[in-house]
């Protein structure tokens, strides 16, 4: 019987949402393909999560251990191992977060399996698997096949299923720990929130995000001034907080904050999903790009094409304008 | 502290548009330019700050054709001791786990403390090549790496998940660490530095340096492969608004005017 597993991740005591999505597309998958879809869950005191996802898959993996409470690349590794020899899934679906990132690279090493990261589609073909996936800032994509192999490993971007429960009914099945000591040469010491700064971005009606087309600091101000004429705030996406041009709670995207205004305006940003994935949902979305087939503009409702630095000043000019008269 | 800083020499792509070549498996190449991929700099960055912290050296180290050697030679001018490219025919092709088996042959003889490279290349978007290297040594890793602070026999490291929350860990050295772009201020080369490193050789290695065979790398020993590359379909697409942009911005404002937005 081919069998898929899918790793359950859990962070802080809470399922994370690319967990559920994961079952659902594995769900799929294992449907066309005869086979079971097996969840993978590792903790310590899971027994609500066990509930939760019973209506998500045929089996569910429980291995409980106090090693296990925090996520630790390390021990995830070994558990997931000794989890392979016993059931030798045909496919091991991890999230590409980050946690699943530091798990799955040594993880297919160990287990001499083919990898392939951050899929958004896979499918199986004339018997073959076949994985979908972004190169180049989201402007290509690639499928991606795969040599024969007793099993392969893909870690899936979040948001690539839309996370509906299947309906099927798990069996649970408790494993003990393979882990006999505690890993001392790496250890889990904390969590740490990023400090709020003095605007909350979430909160704001209008936000005017700027990307990596502004080029310089000393431009920031045409942008700031946009964002005053529309009574917004500024907000940006990871080049500009890396650059140290604007501060890390002004960041909008997976590794920064997700906005939901009433009007988000992109300016100079090409639209990745690591910056998409934080705006998407805003209700009316402009952008502003020169590249036309920049990913940006399949998010957007409204764009530009053209120069950034002759756009926005006749926008904040025509703005202006707008709210004078 | 020995560090190797692993990096790849990538083109830049976040503001062009990209065309597809006539074998559908890769981009057209001509007209752009190419640099050091982001990460990479940063990691790279990261190496020159420790060895000035701790002493110590830094190696550069690549894989790739010729024209990497201009990214080499951008690390020694900014302070690497050393430089190393890994080139051979039978290494195109090679997949990310292929590329993390050639890189850890080179280390075989290498003596080291810490690797450190990019979280991810901005071309192929892996994120997979250095902790992959981690396993192959027999050595820890830690991922998107925003801070590291180095204690006796081991590092402290942030590293960086969702919705901005970090996770922080201690981990044993030897260890590679992939490193998140922000970490900090990657310098830029003084005219010193570049006139200095011109005049510094780049060893170069292939396949039987390596002592590797022909079948296990590059196409050949690669279990994935691109097979096809195309440009994506938007579901759906934004309405372009046409005109110079005076008249674009006018008939953008009285959209948003109209829908009460502005």
């Amino acid at each position: 019987m081919k069998e898929i597993f899918v790793l359950a991740e859990h962070r802080q005591g809470e399922m994370r949402d690319v967990t559920y999505e994961l079952l659902a597309g594995g769900a799929k998958l294992a449907s066309k393909i005869e086979g079971k879809l097996t969840a993978i869950l590792l903790g310590s005191g899971v027994d609500s999560f066990v509930n939760d996802l019973k209506k998500w898959a045929d089996k569910i993996l429980v291995v409980e251990d106090d090693k296990l409470k925090d996520f630790n690349a390390e021990a995830y590794q070994r558990v997931i191992v000794a989890l392979w020899q016993e059931h030798k899934p045909s496919l091991i679906l991890i999230p590409q977060s980050g946690f699943g990132v530091d798990l799955a690279p040594s993880l297919s090493v160990e287990l001499d399996l083919p990898l392939m990261t951050d899929c958004f589609d896979i499918d199986v073909k004339d018997d073959s698997l076949v994985a979908t996936r972004q190169m180049y800032g989201g402007k290509v994509n690639a499928d991606i096949r795969f040599v024969e192999a007793p099993g392969y490993i893909l870690t899936v971007r979040p948001a690539s299923f839309s996370a509906e429960e299947a309906g099927l009914s798990a069996e649970v099945v408790h494993v003990d720990s393979p882990l006999t000591e505690e890993i001392a040469y790496r250890k889990f010491v904390d969590y740490v929130e990023v400090a709020v700064g003095e605007v909350d971005i979430t909160q704001a009606d209008i936000v005017v995000g700027v990307g990596r087309g502004i080029k310089e600091k000393e431009n920031l101000p045409i942008v700031e001034e946009l964002a005053d004429a529309m009574g917004g705030v500024l907000a940006c996406s990871r080049p500009i907080v890396d650059a140290g041009w604007l501060s890390k709670d002004r960041q909008v995207g997976s590794s920064g904050k997700t906005v939901k205004p009433k009007l988000y305006v992109a300016l100079g940003i090409s639209g990745a999903f690591q910056h998409t994935t934080g705006m998407k949902g805003a209700e009316t979305i402009v952008a502003v790009n020169k590249d036309p087939n920049a990913p940006i503009f399949g998010v957007a409702d409204y764009g530009i094409v053209g120069d950034l630095f002759k756009v926005i000043p006749a926008l904040n000019e025509k703005i202006r304008g707008l709210r004078e008269s | 502290m020995d560090i190797v800083v692993c990096i790849k020499r990538v083109p830049e792509t976040a503001e062009t548009e990209i065309k597809i070549d006539s074998s559908g498996r890769d981009i057209v190449q001509e007209g752009l330019v190419f640099t050091i991929n982001e990460a990479d700099n940063y990691a790279l960055e990261e190496a020159l700050l420790i060895k000035e912290r701790v002493g110590g050296t830094v190696t550069v180290l690549t894989m790739g054709p010729k024209e990497s050697d201009d990214t080499l030679r951008m690390g020694l001018a900014k302070g690497a001791d050393t430089a190393i490219r890994l080139d051979d025919p039978a290494f195109v092709e090679s997949d990310g786990l292929v590329t993390a088996r050639i890189l850890a042959s080179a280390m075989k003889d290498m003596k080291y403390d810490l690797i450190l490279t990019g979280c991810m290349a901005s071309d192929d978007w892996f994120s997979l090549v250095g902790p992959a290297l981690a396993e192959i040594l027999g050595i820890l890793h830690a991922t998107m790496v925003t801070k590291v602070e180095l204690e006796e026999g081991k590092t402290r490291v942030s590293r960086e998940l969702e919705g901005g929350l970090l996770e922080v860990l201690d981990i044993q050295l030897p260890a590679v660490l992939t490193i998140q772009t922000g970490i900090n201020e990657p310098r830029y080369a003084s005219i010193m530095g570049i006139a200095k490193a011109s005049k510094k050789e780049v060893a170069v290695k292939g396949l039987g340096d390596l002592g590797l065979q022909e079948s296990e790398v590059g196409k050949a020993g690669s279990r994935t492969r691109v097979e096809k590359l195309t440009l994506p379909v938007q579901e759906k697409m934004a309405e372009l608004i046409p005109g110079t942009p005076d008249e674009a911005a006018g008939a953008l404002s009285a959209v948003l005017k109209e829908r009460g937005l502005v």
